[in-house]
């Protein structure tokens, strides 16, 4: 029977086997969903990814997959690698921000201290050693890992 | 005179890694050659079996020469973190790095506002204090930019305006991802 085939036998002008692998992913109605995954991936290598892994998590990586391959139809020279670099240099930058922030902090809170100091000599030990309390958390360089040069 | 002979073909020694796991013959225009040494046949072999070398071809032909190694270097990414994570790929390391954003962002709201609170205390006790030597050029704001010139975000809980005097990090728990699928079907944010 011709009609009902899903997008993937269709494309592939083949029979549409009632255990077809790709059937419940690739509806008929959406012949670019597996156009994309198709010429990115190729029909032969999602088919076996979804032979590998667990029945309920096959949804999950078509989308994926789906949504990688549109990235990179989109940008043939990165992709969605292009999305991970920046996200990245964005958090490189944020952490560094955090830590410069962190450090006007303990020198505002030195400040405070030493003129209460000052003005009341008496305070106790762990009045006077707010800084001490004070724990800085530098963020470690290459927490995250760079894969674009 | 051996050489001479018909039908054969003196083996080559210098194959890329492509046409050695092919095992064909590495042709002087073979596409793959450059960005594919002989000596880096696991870096080929991830990216023949996530997207084939006909693929892979393809999208070589398709850009222009000096991008060619960028575009091997991110299928090569690609495929890693495909075989690494069959089901999400590139897209969960792209769930958790902006799952890190938002605690990050989130801390620096925090710390921003108490950094306001410490900076006009501080001010108030360095100006009753005129003897004081602390200059007060000394509360030194102007490294600190007024826009990080991050991307666009989305909106983090409002949790941000409870200050208090710990840096709570906002334990964000990651969600399911099943959950977090749903937030990525959209275009990403930073563009």
């Amino acid at each position: 029977m011709i009609s009902g085939r899903c997008a993937a036998c269709k494309s592939q002008r083949r029979k549409c086997p009632p255990d077809c692998i790709f059937s419940p992913y690739f509806p008929p109605n959406d012949p670019q969903r597996f156009a994309c995954v198709h010429r990115i991936y190729g029909c032969s290598n999602v088919g076996k990814m979804l032979q590998q892994m667990p029945v309920q998590m096959r949804a999950q990586a078509v989308d994926t997959l789906y949504m990688e391959a549109r990235w990179r139809i989109e940008d043939p020279v990165y992709g969605c690698v292009k999305l991970i670099s920046q996200l990245h240099q964005n958090l490189g930058d944020t952490e560094s921000e955090l830590a410069k922030v962190k450090a006007l902090i303990a020198f505002h809170k030195l400040q405070i201290s030493q003129v209460n100091e000052l003005h009341q000599p008496n305070l106790d030990a762990s009045q006077s050693n707010i800084v001490e309390q004070f724990q800085f958390d530098y963020p470690a360089q290459n927490h995250y890992p760079w894969f674009i040069n | 005179m051996r050489s001479s002979m018909k039908g054969y073909e003196p083996r080559s020694s210098s194959s890329c890694a492509a046409c050695k796991l092919l095992k064909r013959r590495c042709a002087p225009t073979c596409i793959f050659a450059p960005y594919f040494r002989s000596d880096e046949c696991k870096k080929f072999a991830k990216v023949h079996k996530v997207f084939g070398a006909s693929n892979v071809s393809k999208i070589l032909f398709e850009v222009p020469e000096e991008q060619r190694e960028d575009t091997v270097n991110s299928l090569a990414y690609e495929a890693d973190a495909r075989l690494k994570d069959p089901v999400y790929g590139c897209i969960g390391a792209i769930a958790l790095l902006q799952t890190k954003m938002v605690e990050l962002q989130h801390d620096l709201a925090l710390a921003r506002a108490r950094l306001a609170r410490y900076s006009s205390a501080s001010a108030a006790a360095a100006a009753d204090d005129s003897f004081l030597s602390f200059p007060s050029s000394s509360i030194d704001n102007s490294f600190l930019p007024a826009h990080v010139g991050l991307p666009p975000f989305p909106d983090s809980s409002s949790s941000c305006c409870d200050v208090d005097d710990g840096f709570s990090s906002s334990q964000v728990q990651l969600s399911s991802r099943h959950d977090m699928m749903d937030d990525f079907f959209q275009t990403p944010y930073i563009f």
